[in-house]
């Protein structure tokens, strides 16, 4: 399946990343190039919406972790939305959600 | 001569021949440009046919276009003989991971430790670590990094080294981890992590010690109720991705026949054709049907199992051990 990416800066200047489709060792790279293209020195809040993933491995999770550290890096945050519930055990197992906001799918 | 006889006698035998000649061009790195001006020339060649000067000059025209088509199989061929090297030096990778990680299962009495690791490609993303000496304990870490292949093996070798200096069976857990996550964060890329699961076997105690970075939780069946439970009370961060990490670790007593199953996402993540995911009731069904087997015998057998699941694609490396209390 494919991978679906849409990036917008909100009028609050935070910046929120719709994806949707599989995040896997073939659609990961495609993310981490929209992803490192955003710029986390301007804004110091950044919300991915994960409602519309439907699987993600640990290339998926490697995506993700290298992002988050950019925006520390940055001192901003990071949360990620409408995780569905394997995704959560997911990010719970690894003990990401820990250190990352994640919010489960409404 | 070929093309003389063939606009004469339009027969299988004839355009055999043809075949057999092209053949024999491609084996000549005859480039496709080539041809039509050999064919150009044949042409020339045949009078009765009163080739006229434009149809000699579309020839030339179609031989422009053959240019490109030449410049792309030349292109193909080299790439051909690139893959052919490349495929050999990952071989060759191949055989230097299974040396240097070669894993000897453990022999100690009163308890049966086995495990089976089949990786989804060449190289293997997961691997099994047993901690032994003459002590009562027996140490077994099995991880699983980010990804596959040749940056996923390297990566592994840094687990081995670090267990290996590490160097007592009757570690804790959470210390091996505390550890080893210091030397991974520190060789990292930012999108690299290793997940991994620790345990501690105390045989005088009969007491598995466990402590997780990241990793899926391992099973604990306990033959008393005939049940299985998940082994999540010590949850941690994957290793490298945050520099102090403190581990925490649990402890569980064994009886006899108990069993401790530990796998990786090769397993648990395990999709049919149609996409649908393995449920944690299936996988442990799946062992339960198999549970008075040997740990070696069932760990094939959940593999047997498994491929049979997933329809003989595998997508992910598999790896399951078990550690089983006989006395």
């Amino acid at each position: 399946m494919d991978l679906t990416v849409n990036i917008k800066t909100q009028q609050d200047n935070s910046i929120l990343g719709v994806i949707s489709g599989e995040i896997d060792a073939h659609t990961a790279p495609k993310l981490r190039e929209q992803l490192l293209a955003i710029d986390t020195k301007s804004t110091n809040k950044a919300v991915l919406d994960l409602a519309g993933v439907g699987y993600m491995d640990s290339t998926g999770i490697g995506v993700i972790v290298a992002f988050y550290k950019s925006v520390i890096a940055d001192g901003g945050e990071l949360t990620l939305i409408g995780l569905s519930p394997r995704l959560k055990r997911l990010f719970d197992i690894t003990g990401l959600s820990g250190i990352i906001h994640v919010e489960e799918e409404a | 001569m070929l093309l003389s006889q063939y606009l004469k006698y339009q027969t299988e035998r004839n355009l055999y021949l043809g075949q057999n000649f092209s053949r024999h061009l491609v084996q000549k790195n005859i480039t496709p440009e080539e041809v039509i001006s050999i064919h150009k020339v044949a042409l020339e060649e045949i009078q009765e046919l009163g080739m006229t000067d434009t149809m000699i000059i579309s020839l030339d025209f179609l031989t422009e276009f053959m240019i490109q088509y030449g410049l792309a199989l030349r292109e193909h061929k080299i790439l051909v003989e690139q893959q052919e090297s490349m495929n050999h030096e990952i071989e060759l990778a191949a055989k230097v991971q299974n040396t240097m990680l070669r894993t000897k299962k453990p022999e100690l009495d009163g308890v049966d430790i086995d495990f089976l690791s089949v990786p989804a490609g060449k190289m293997n993303g997961d691997y099994v670590y047993f901690q032994d000496d003459d002590s009562d304990f027996v140490g077994i870490g099995v991880a699983d990094v980010v990804g596959k292949g040749i940056p996923a093996a390297l990566c592994m070798s840094m687990v081995k080294n670090g267990l290996d200096t590490l160097g007592q069976a009757s570690i804790s857990p959470a210390y091996a981890l505390d550890v080893l996550n210091r030397i991974v964060e520190k060789s990292v890329e930012d999108n690299m992590f290793i997940s991994m699961f620790y345990g501690r076997y105390d045989n005088e105690e009969s007491v598995f010690t466990y402590a997780s970075a990241g990793h899926e939780p391992a099973l604990y069946y306990c033959a008393r109720e005939e049940k299985f439970y998940d082994l999540d009370e010590s949850k941690g961060l994957l290793l490298g991705i945050l520099p102090d990490v403190h581990y925490m670790e649990s402890s569980i007593k064994l009886a006899k026949n108990d069993m401790i199953i530990i796998m990786t996402d090769g397993v648990t993540e395990c999709r049919t054709e149609n996409e649908r995911f393995l449920s944690r009731q299936e996988l442990i069904d799946m062992i339960y049907n198999v549970k008075d087997e040997t740990p070696g015998d069932l760990a094939h057998s959940v593999f047997k199992a498994l491929e049979k699941f997933q329809a003989f694609h595998q997508r992910d490396d598999f790896t399951l051990a078990v550690i089983k209390k006989v006395q």
